[in-house]
């Protein structure tokens, strides 16, 4: 398990020095920086001067080194708009969108794992299919529609949670609520459908075969097959979360990375996007990682590859 | 020689055979499959008996209903299956109007079952040492550690070399012959009165299907048991068997100690059976096997009279009818019109 876990994480870094070259060779190749810096009416001078002072004549290769050796460093440059250091801006915002995902990946399970087992035990039947109801009706919906909906109701109409900002625990249920509802479906898809082959399995026979509680055959036998996939998922899920919460981020104003992205973009502020797409990167790297892990520890036929 | 046709409710005892105490009784079970053109008669008479501490092999081609029938005996049947039985019971406890609860009760404890696929019958996520000791703990019989010393000493019995070794090891890490011995470990945890065994060797290695047969014929002798074996290895059967119940296309067509069906089939499809399998000095090298000419019938939607008949070389005017259960000496019974000895009786024209 050791040695598996060292492989994986060997691994891990390559990817993440592998993605964030990449991400940094597309954000130069997305068009010149520099002119975008100097305005529409910038004379080829003043381009000329950004290009210098910003280091944007040099080759992209040497940009990158340099920069990735800083990142090292943990210097992320400093950005074009806030008088503050790329990566203090990242870490003030980092915990919202930590706390917002986390949140949202939590309530995503409480919803997918039991829709996703009690449809597969009641397969074909009315249960199984408002569960799969329920599951088109959350991919359905906008996120900021029923981020407004939730705004509206429990907000504005009923008066029981904060609408916005990220104050208290508070501030953070409807947001979550927005972002797991969004993700529960997937992963209720994918529970129910590992659920429904597991369950027809051999061993499953096995196990009812030796008098065991139903509750002991699903949970012990069933379920710990069934979730290999649904565990990847989420990582993905998780990092579609922390990376693209933009739009929940906006409807609740919730200061986080999502929304500090947004406002980086439309300003081209591009060290601040350079950290934060680095950021994500490493988010990714981490949760696959980290799925991997679990996977190897949940499947011992993984633990040897 | 000739044998009385005797009547219906006698002959129920016929087919079961006369015991005194069973562990486990059938009457008349049938097990009904819903299918797309259809209802699939898949067992569709079958009545049988296991003594206590006796071996009763069920034998019978592919399809013949054998496995089914266990797994109706379990209650174990695919979903949507419907069992039906004049009397089906474990130990006189009726297992039809049993609760769920208490068949968990008996289930994996006082009758456990081994199944067909040993490569796919253990959970690949969890160790050898946990499904072993679950249901010893589950049913109550003793703690952690007195289910790992049950655990090991059962092993080394399977004959599982360095034992203790194997608790910590995963499914995947043993071959299918290990399974299946890890399996026949796992159903004698908790000690049972009796063993299902669903043709236990039919995915392993030829060379191992005879040992891993002898091993079970072994245990069942030294723990007492009862054991229902399901298999189409006659050569087997003829070696462990107490009685034997020949099945064909859902229905026992003979049923008798092991000794009468081999020297004295009454059915004509048993004595093709025998007659498949090879002995050396009868059978000369390079000469063909006996085989059963057809093919089994196609049970969706019911059949009437005998569901030999196409296949039989001895068929007749009455096969077609209802067809009676004979009696001869020593509970050996059989299904068909025939009262003499296949031996002694000529062949009608094949129908094709």
């Amino acid at each position: 398990m050791l040695r598996f876990a060292l492989r994986r994480l060997l691994l891990a870094l390559v990817v993440g020095i592998a993605v964030s070259a990449i991400a940094f060779m597309l954000l130069r190749i997305s068009g010149d920086l520099a002119i975008a810096l100097a305005g529409e009416d910038a004379s080829p001078a003043d381009v000329e001067r950004i290009r210098e002072q910003y280091g944007l004549n040099r080759p992209v290769i040497v940009q990158y080194g340099e920069w990735l050796w800083n990142a090292v460093r943990g210097d992320l440059g400093r950005s074009l708009f806030y008088p503050e250091s790329v990566a203090n801006l990242i870490m003030t915002r980092l915990p919202v969108t930590l706390t917002l995902s986390a949140m949202g990946l939590v309530i995503a399970l409480l919803i997918a794992l039991p829709l996703g087992i009690i449809a597969a035990l009641k397969r074909n039947t009315w249960i199984d299919r408002a569960a799969l109801g329920i599951a088109v009706m959350g991919q359905a919906m906008p996120n900021f529609w029923f981020g407004l909906l939730m705004i509206f109701l429990f907000g504005l109409a009923l008066g029981w949670l904060p609408v916005s900002g990220s104050e208290t625990i508070w501030h953070f249920i409807m947001p979550a609520v927005t972002l797991g509802w969004f993700s529960a479906p997937v992963l209720m898809r994918l529970t129910r459908g590992g659920m429904v082959e597991v369950m027809t399995s051999d061993y499953i026979r096995t196990a009812h075969a030796k008098g065991l509680p139903v509750r002991v055959v699903v949970l012990k036998h069933a379920l710990r097959n069934a979730i290999i996939p649904v565990v990847a998922l989420c990582s993905v899920q998780f990092g579609n979360m922390l990376s693209g919460s933009v739009v929940t981020e906006t409807v609740f104003a919730l200061q986080g990375i999502g929304y500090l992205a947004w406002e980086a973009i439309s300003r081209r502020d591009f060290p601040v996007v350079q950290g934060i797409l680095l950021l994500v990167a490493l988010f990714y790297v981490v949760l696959t990682l980290i799925a991997d892990l679990l996977n190897a520890w949940l499947d011992p036929r993984i633990r040897r590859g | 020689m000739s044998a009385p046709v005797v009547n219906a409710a006698a002959a129920d005892d016929v087919m079961a055979g006369h015991v005194a105490e069973p562990v486990l009784e059938v009457q008349h079970l049938a097990v009904q499959i819903p299918v797309a053109d259809g209802v699939l008669h898949a067992v569709r008479d079958v009545s049988l008996s296991v003594p206590r501490g006796e071996t009763l092999c069920v034998v019978g081609e592919s399809g013949c209903g054998k496995s089914l029938t266990s797994l109706a005996v379990m209650g174990l049947l695919p979903g949507g299956a419907r069992r039906t039985a004049d009397r089906m019971t474990f130990l006189g406890e009726d297992l039809l109007s049993m609760s769920p609860g208490r068949l968990r009760e008996l289930r994996g404890n006082r009758m456990a079952m081994i199944f067909q696929e040993p490569m796919t019958s253990l959970n690949p996520s969890w160790t050898i040492g946990d499904q072993l000791t679950e249901p010893f703990i589950r049913h109550g019989k003793g703690g952690k550690a007195q289910a790992t010393e049950r655990a090991v000493f059962l092993l080394e019995r399977v004959g599982i070399a360095a034992a203790g070794r194997r608790l910590v090891q995963y499914p995947h890490e043993l071959s299918g012959g290990l399974r299946q011995r890890v399996m026949i470990a796992m159903a004698l945890m908790c000690g049972p009165e009796l063993i299902l065994a669903d043709e236990p060797t039919t995915a392993l290695d030829v060379t191992i299907q005879a040992e891993i047969l002898h091993l079970l014929a072994e245990l069942q002798r030294e723990f007492g048991m009862g054991l229902l074996l399901v298999t189409h290895d006659l050569g087997i059967v003829a070696r462990v068997a107490h009685r034997v119940a020949v099945m064909y296309a859902g229905e026992v067509v003979e049923s008798g100690p092991t000794t009468a069906v081999f020297d004295d089939p009454r059915h004509p499809y048993t004595r093709g059976l025998i007659d498949c399998i090879p002995i050396p000095g009868r059978n000369k090298p390079g000469t063909p096997l006996g085989t059963i000419p057809g093919l089994v019938p196609n049970l969706v939607g019911g059949i009437t009279g005998c569901a030999f008949r196409d296949r039989c070389a001895y068929a007749r005017a009455g096969c077609d009818g209802a067809i009676p259960v004979q009696a001869g000496a020593h509970d050996h019974g059989w299904r068909c019109v025939l009262s003499e000895s296949v031996a002694d009786s000529t062949p009608t024209e094949v129908r094709a």
